[in-house]
This record gives C-alpha cells, structure tokens and sequence, in this order.
C-alpha cells in the first residue's frame, strides 16, 4: 500500500503504532489485575477468563469467515473484548455465562454494526449489561472460593464492599485499595488496576484526560452529593470500590466509543463522572459504572459533532440574531 | 408471479409480503416493539389492528367522495377512533385477559401509522372492495411480523412457544429477550435477515436478465460470442 496511496500534500505522518500493537499493549496492562483476580479467587477465575477470550476471537472467526468478510482477529481486539469482559464477571459465576456475553459482545454490538471501529458502544459493557439484565441472579452473586475463601474474606457470601458502603457501613479502605475485597475478578484491586492504567499512559496508549477527569468529576459529585459531607475516606473508598477505576481506565478509554476531539474528552470525563455519581448515588443499585459507560458512549456522536475544530484558515461563521434555522 | 392489480389475492399478496408493514415499510413500530413478548400477544394485537384496518378501509373508501380533501385527516381520526372504542369495549367484556396484556397500546390503534397510512394511500382513492382485500393483506402482514418477532423473543426469553414449554428444562430464559431492548435487537436482527434474503433475489433476477439480453444480442450476432 505505502507508495501508491500519495493523494494528499506533504508532511505526512507515519508511526510504527498498528492496531494489534496497542491491543497488546492494553492485554498487558490488564493482566496485573488479570493475574491478581486468579490468585485470589482461584481456577475457576482463570477458566471464566479463558472461556471468555477464546469464545470471542472464535465468535469473531466464525462470523467474518460465514460472511465472507476479512478475518480480522489477528488485530487483538477481540482478545481485549473477551478479557474485559471476562474480568468484569463474578468469580464463581456459571461458565456458559461468560461464553453468552462474549458471543453477543462480538456478534451484535460489535459485528452487526461493522467490526472494529463501527461498534457504537463498548462490546465488554454491552454484554455485560445484556447478562445483568438477563441473569440478574449470577451476576450479582459474588461468593468466593480459593485462596480468598480461606485466607481474605471473612464470610464465603455476602454483599460487596460497595454494597456495604451504600447501605451506611465503612468500608476498610485498605483491603479495597489492595484488592482483599469481593467483587468481580478484575474489579477488586484498586492498585493492579492503577499499575496498568498508568503503563497505558506513560507508552501513549491512552490520555490522561478520560480517567482523570471521570474520577475528578465523580469525587467533586460524591462529595457533594454523598452525604457523607467532606469525608474523603469516604470518597476513597467509593474510589476503590467496584468497577470505576477499571471502566476509567480500560473502558471509557477506548478507542472506538470515547470522543476523537480534546474538547469532546473533557465533555465526555466529565459526563461520564456525573452518570456514575448518578446511578450509584441516586440509583437502586450500588454499582453504577457500565451504565454510565455505555449511556456515555451513546453521546459521543453528539459531542464530536459540537467540538468539532475549525479547520485551518476557516472562519466560523457568526451566528445572526433572529434567523436561525 | 403476476397478479391483477387490485385484485384480492394482489392486495394480499401485497400486504403479507411486499410492503410487510413491519419488515419492509417499517411503520406501526410501536406496538410492534411493545408488545410482543410472547407469541399470543403478538396475535392478539396483529388481530385486533387488522380487525380495526378492515372496518375503517371500508367505511373510508365508501365515505372517499364525500369527504373533503382538506378535512380529511379528521374525518379518517374519527372513523378509526369510533371503531377502535368498538374493538376496546368488545375486548374488554369477552376477552378481558388479552386486553389486560395489550393494555394501553389498544387505544393507541386510533394512531397506528398503518392505519392512517392505508386510509391515506389506499382507501382514500379506491373502491371498496379492494380496499377490504388491502386492509386485511395489511393486517395479516402486520399479524405475521408480530408473531415473528413474539416467537423469537418468547422461545428464548420463557423458553416457550405459546406458554408451551419448548426449551429444555436446564435452559434459562434470558430475560433481556422480553425487555425493551430484546425487542430491537430482535427486530433488526430479522430485518436484516430478510433484507438479506430480498436483495439475494433482485440480485439473481438482476443477473439473470443480463445472461438472457447477452444471449439475445449474440444470437443478433452484435456481440462476438464469448471465447471459452
């Protein structure tokens, strides 16, 4: 291809970065968390996580050969829709479960709409939401067993430390931070998550601006709204808690279905802490995250579509009193 | 196939297939996503729609010459309205369950897009007879697109088919099937099956047509036969 496609004027750029690079780059920040959440919870968490990405690279082979399109799973996205997801499920839940959620991760949300690059919202949240939606039950039953069962969590079932915060416990920050917490595999420790995160910064896969301005936005919104006055155990607390530090991180950054503009980035932080603060504070449910994403990701054609820059030499057209369309 | 134009089968051929109110015009999508959790609702609303269809077709198209051009929307309104009360109040005093399940969306039949849209197009300009035969081509079409869709929604998200247990007893209702979103996706799943379907066909017509003039042209001998 390079060296017959010369349409446009010099300078060009060029980077060695391809799309199975930074997916790789991004399974590798994932796999702290990844491996931490095998640890602790045992092999079960390593065959739901397993099941998981292989179910959606197969999924992803088999549609694009039936419908004749380029296999494309050799780009890694699938590998990361299927980890996400996979670390976004209760440690002991149902094996067919995860297989379920990636099948319709890679098949509707993701190919119906094109393949990579056309889905409109995250694939890992969108089946996430279909299976919360749908097995309700499974998916909110964060009993353990393994090393956590014997060493960590003092009763085998029981609410999350989200749960317990929401219902006016205080949780032990410490053990949140570190990840000895219930909780789904990925989601429990703050740290493993944090370590990952800040390597997809530092090698420029990611920007600073989504993490931080959603967990900016939804500390300045829980401390107003919380009720819990200016407590900032609190706050770190619903900071360590849950999934917001792995949708920050892995999920609200993603190529596809964040804003492509700076502008649209701060808009769409600052939307996506607001929502969470939302749903967690105001709504039924301790967990408020993935909706939050997905409600966002929703929005990101309307925010591009108003912060949109000018182009070069172009004058923005002033708008006059009275005529409007 | 080529049929009269306006002849009873034509009508019905057209409202079952060719512009299938749900699948290919795509209007009455209302009801159409809201009520079809499970197969029996889908026949029940597809019915009563074609019921009201049928009776406001009729009275439309005999009323075609009196009514004013420019009053013609409320005068259509209030013709349906009169028989969608008819159909409301018959339900209610012998089929009160069904009318329990379809609920609000009974009412709303008076602005059913097909509705509105056959009186508009259809009746409004033609004789009653065809447009009988339209308005019940219409309502069937609609009946078959609800139950299509009340079918798939129901077999995976009760696992049955007409309250009859068809999954196995381990299988596990995936609830989202007859929650608001289950009905999208299902929708546009089958949509863009039978699109698929359609444009297979124009696609094997269309090539078709193209061998047969390339013969004719040959045989004209104005195209060098094609070398093997």
């Amino acid at each position: 291809m390079a060296g017959k496609l010369q349409v446009s004027s010099s300078p060009h750029i060029r980077s060695k970065m391809t799309t199975s690079k930074i997916m790789m780059a991004v399974v590798v920040a994932l796999l702290p968390a990844a491996v931490y959440g095998i640890w602790l919870n045992g092999g079960h968490a390593a065959a739901v996580l397993i099941l998981s990405v292989l179910s959606a690279v197969l999924t992803e082979f088999l549609y694009e050969k039936i419908v004749g399109r380029r296999v494309t799973i050799s780009d890694g996205s699938a590998i990361v829709t299927g980890l996400l997801l996979g670390m976004n499920m209760p440690p002991q839940i149902a094996l067919w479960i995860p297989v379920l959620g990636s099948v319709f991760a890679i098949l509707v949300v993701k190919q119906f709409f094109g393949g990579l690059g056309q889905n409109f919202m995250n694939p890992a949240l969108g089946a996430r939401c279909f299976l919360m939606l749908s097995f309700a039950g499974h998916m909110t039953n964060f009993d353990v067993s393994g090393y956590a069962a014997k060493h960590i969590v003092d009763t085998v079932s029981g609410a999350t430390p989200l749960a317990n915060i929401k219902a006016g416990e205080t949780g032990d920050l410490a053990s949140m931070f570190f990840g000895n917490i219930k909780g789904t595999i990925g989601e429990t420790s703050a740290l493993m998550i944090l370590i990952g995160g800040i390597f997809l910064i530092v090698a420029g896969i990611i920007s600073w601006r989504i993490p931080v301005i959603y967990l900016a936005t939804f500390s300045v919104f829980a401390l107003i709204f919380g009720g819990h006055g200016f407590d900032l155990y609190y706050l770190a607390c619903e900071l360590c808690g849950g999934g917001i530090m792995l949708g920050a991180f892995f999920m609200a950054t993603d190529y596809v279905t964040r804003p492509i503009t700076v502008k649209g980035q701060y808009i769409y932080g600052i939307l996506l802490g607001v929502m969470t603060g939302i749903f967690r504070i105001f709504g039924g449910s301790a967990e408020g995250t993935s909706y939050a994403i997905i409600f966002s990701n929703l929005l990101v054609p309307l925010i591009e579509r108003s912060t949109i820059p000018a182009g070069f030499g172009i004058v923005k057209e002033k708008k006059k009193g009275g005529e409007a369309a | 196939m080529s049929l009269t134009p306006n002849s009873p089968g034509e009508r019905i051929y057209n409202g079952i297939v060719k512009e299938n109110p749900t699948f290919v015009t795509m209007i009455g999508m209302c009801p159409t996503l809201a009520v079809t959790t499970s197969v029996i609702n889908g026949i029940g609303m597809g019915l009563t729609t074609m019921v009201v269809l049928v009776l406001s077709n009729v009275l439309i198209s005999l009323l075609r010459k009196i009514i004013p051009d420019s009053l013609r929307m409320p005068c259509y309104i209030g013709v349906i309205a009169s028989f969608v009360t008819v159909v409301e109040l018959l339900l209610e005093a012998y089929l009160p369950s069904l009318n329990e399940a379809l609920g609000l969306y009974i009412p709303l039949i008076v602005v059913n897009c097909i509705i509105m849209g056959r009186a508009e197009a259809f009746a409004g300009k033609n004789p009653v007879i065809p447009s009988l035969f339209d308005g019940l081509g219409m309502g069937l079409g609609f009946t078959v697109g609800l139950v299509c869709l009340g079918a798939v929604r129901e077999l995976f998200g009760s696992g049955t088919i007409l309250g009859f247990q068809v999954m196995p007893k381990a299988y596990e209702p995936i609830n989202i099937f007859i929650l608001a979103p289950g009905a999208f996706f299902v929708l546009a799943i089958l949509i863009a099956i039978i699109q698929k379907v359609n444009n297979t066909k124009a696609e094997k017509a269309a090539l078709e047509a193209q061998q047969q003039r390339r013969q004719i042209l040959q045989a004209a001998g104005l195209v060098a036969a094609e070398k093997a």
